[in-house]
């Protein structure tokens, strides 16, 4: 996977809380045996709500999703991070994260940022009027109106993120230690 | 020694390395694998070149896309599955676990079933291990002592590769629940409470300890139920100190230690317990007398009210908003009484709710007693093979049966959606599954969470109902 440092674009303003990987990707959608192609479900009921801002032509191609707290909850289908990087969306900007779709989300290069209720409903309300810059080097989510917003991510994370690291061949420099681990079993 | 947290207990025993930022290598027991959530991670380890490091401590079972309708012929030959895409990644595993060597449980063994209901009916789910699977309802395994949880598809491929993850130490919260549970009020019931409780995202990032003198006479089956639905609370493991329960529970299981190993397993297992002046990172009480029997009103299993209550008014809710989207899904006013609601379909199973237990507990309400005629589809879906042959012993298939109910073959069935059992547009099912999401048994499905009694009592009643009135 290649790194990724600063993610510049339109933002798409989706809103609401406990956005769950159901309505990320339907389980029907879970039969298949590859990762790619699972864009066009991503987020399909949500986008055939009348007046869905997934559907609205000003965030058309928007690498960026704002959205409400607990992003990602329930299933921990790694196919939700598939189908939203298939979709174009490079981040993630929310209050808060279910952990095992933030994992997936980062190992899928998606960065997930957590900002507070506050600064979340003031991009909301921007989105329509200019591209947000998130910057993995500065940490922070910049707008053309001069808000800046620190964030934080793990750090083992946004090395990874930034380098684009292989994590099992990290893991697999590690087998000395694995197997003395388990010869002391 | 610092006084430890159970938590605390099994991830120390489980770190093989730790890098500076406090992120650790933490050394994975047991994986079990399953035909949806594995064949990219198969396919990445090839791609790769890269070998399955532990095939021993794996164990590979279908169960999420498999028909629950008969699976062998008369003679005794395998059914081929109608579905094209579903029939290909059941091959794909098939053919994944012969070339990797992975122990495998086909789908027409006696012992197949779903994978949260077979790693502890097996012995595979052990105390103080850690367990992973692709699939979030692995936080159940947690009712035995396992430190079980839910992880992607490229973890999948790392624990194969590997048998590690890199992870970062959770933060702890404890649940006690104190007092005799109320009759009728069930394990279920008490974990919805819960939810209620902390919110479906109020324990993420922490790893739940479940404690107090409810749970300490909890069965297994209870405990399951209960650790099952953690990740409903948004938390990734739930964790029971593992005791005589759980001792009496796994010995005698096929893969679970013998003799002399079994008993210096046991004293080992004795030690886990959460020291007593060991402090949580945070701490919820319940009493159990203030818990009742629950159903869910909305698309989130933290809306949950009493079987006695009302649907509620969106703008007495801390989200006005989602309560008022859930209300139009569920086509529900507030106000409703949760008792005139009427249903059409009945699915008890899933791997919350479909062990001998929660089957007994069901047929106990329809024995003798017909399903309304407005039921549409009940089925009951057992949770494994073996779950099925036990319960069948007992003659329970036949009370269901002659309720009305389908007895099919073990497997997820309609709690996901992603086999032949759905429920229609529009149609309102009550459900022992553990989802309420909008469209999670189907598009535009309708679901109503609650316990196999309850489950039984709204197919009895043609509406949501209190399994109390059928006792």
């Amino acid at each position: 996977m290649s790194g990724v440092t600063r993610i510049a674009g339109t933002a798409c303003p989706l809103g609401r809380a406990n956005i769950d990987t159901d309505a990320i990707i339907a389980a029907e959608h879970l039969k298949t045996t590859a990762r790619e192609g699972l864009g066009v479900h991503a987020l399909a009921a949500l986008r055939a709500e009348a007046g869905s801002p997934l559907a609205d032509p000003r965030y058309a191609g928007a690498p960026i999703l704002i959205a409400g707290e607990n992003f990602g909850c329930g299933s921990s289908r790694e196919h939700a991070a598939w189908a939203l990087a298939d979709a174009g969306f490079r981040a993630v900007i929310a209050p808060s994260f279910a952990d095992i779709f933030a994992s997936n989300a980062f190992k899928n290069g998606i960065v997930t940022v957590a900002l507070s209720p506050a600064a979340v409903a003031r991009l909301m309300a921007i989105a329509a009027e200019g591209p947000l810059t998130i910057d993995l080097d500065t940490m922070t989510v910049t707008t053309p109106f001069q808000d800046r917003f620190a964030f934080t991510l793990d750090p083992f994370r946004r090395e990874s993120l930034i380098t684009g690291l292989d994590e099992i061949a990290l893991t697999l420099r590690e087998e000395a230690a694995i197997a003395a681990f388990e010869a002391a079993r | 020694m610092t006084p430890r947290t159970l938590y605390q207990k099994i991830w120390d025993d489980h770190v093989v390395t730790r890098r500076e930022d406090g992120t650790c290598l933490l050394y994975i027991d047991r994986h079990l694998v399953h035909e949806v959530t594995s064949p990219q991670a198969f396919a990445g380890l090839r791609a790769a070149g890269r070998r399955v490091r532990r095939p021993d401590l794996t164990l590979a079972v279908p169960d999420h896309n498999l028909p629950t309708t008969a699976r062998t012929d008369a003679a005794g030959r395998p059914l081929p599955i109608a579905d094209s895409a579903s029939a290909a990644q059941l091959a794909a595993l098939e053919a994944n676990v012969a070339d990797f060597g992975i122990p495998y449980i086909p789908a027409i063994a006696p012992e197949q079933g779903i994978v949260h209901v077979v790693g502890p009916e097996q012995g595979f789910t052990l105390p103080g291990t850690t367990l992973v699977c692709g699939d979030s309802h692995t936080a159940a395994h947690g009712a035995l002592g396992a430190l079980a949880f839910g992880i992607g598809t490229s973890e999948v491929e790392h624990v194969l590769a590997t048998q590690c993850l890199w992870l970062r130490p959770a933060r702890t919260l404890e649940v006690r629940v104190e007092g005799t549970l109320g009759h009728g009020v069930a394990p279920k019931d008490v974990i919805l409470a819960i939810i209620a409780r902390l919110g479906a995202g109020g324990g993420a990032g922490q790893v739940i300890e479940y404690r107090g003198d409810t749970f300490a006479s909890m069965s297994i089956e209870g405990r399951l139920t209960v650790a099952n639905m953690s990740i409903e609370a948004g938390a990734r493991s739930g964790l029971f100190a593992p005791d005589e329960t759980t001792f009496d529970y796994l010995k005698g299981r096929p893969r679970a230690p013998k003799a002399e190993a079994w008993d210096q397993a046991v004293a080992g297992w004795r030690t886990l317990a959460t020291d007593p002046s060991a402090a949580f990172d945070a701490s919820v009480r319940l009493a159990a007398t203030d818990i009742a029997p629950a159903v869910t009103w909305g698309t989130s299993p933290d809306q949950v009210v009493p079987i006695t209550g009302h649907v509620p008014d969106p703008e007495a809710t801390p989200d006005p908003e989602a309560a008022r989207a859930a209300l139009a899904y569920m086509g529900l006013a507030p106000g409703t009484a949760l008792r005139d609601v009427a249903v059409e379909h009945i699915f008890i199973g899933s791997c919350t709710n479909s062990r001998i237990e929660d089957l007994r507990a069901a047929a106990q309400v329809v024995r003798g007693r017909r399903i309304a005629p407005g039921i549409k589809q009940a089925l009951v879906v057992p949770g494994s093979g073996l779950v099925k042959r036990a319960a069948e012993a007992e003659g329970l298939d036949r009370l269901f049966i002659e309720a009305g109910f389908e007895w099919r073959e073990p497997g997820c069935s309609m709690c996901l959606a992603m086999n032949p059992d759905k429920v229609p547009p529009g149609e309102r099912c009550a459900s022992t599954s553990n989802r309420n999401f909008a469209g999670r048994q189907g598009p535009g499905a309708r679901t109503h969470l609650l316990s196999p009694a309850m489950a039984a009592a709204a197919a009895i009643a043609g509406r949501l109902a209190d399994a109390r009135d059928f006792a």
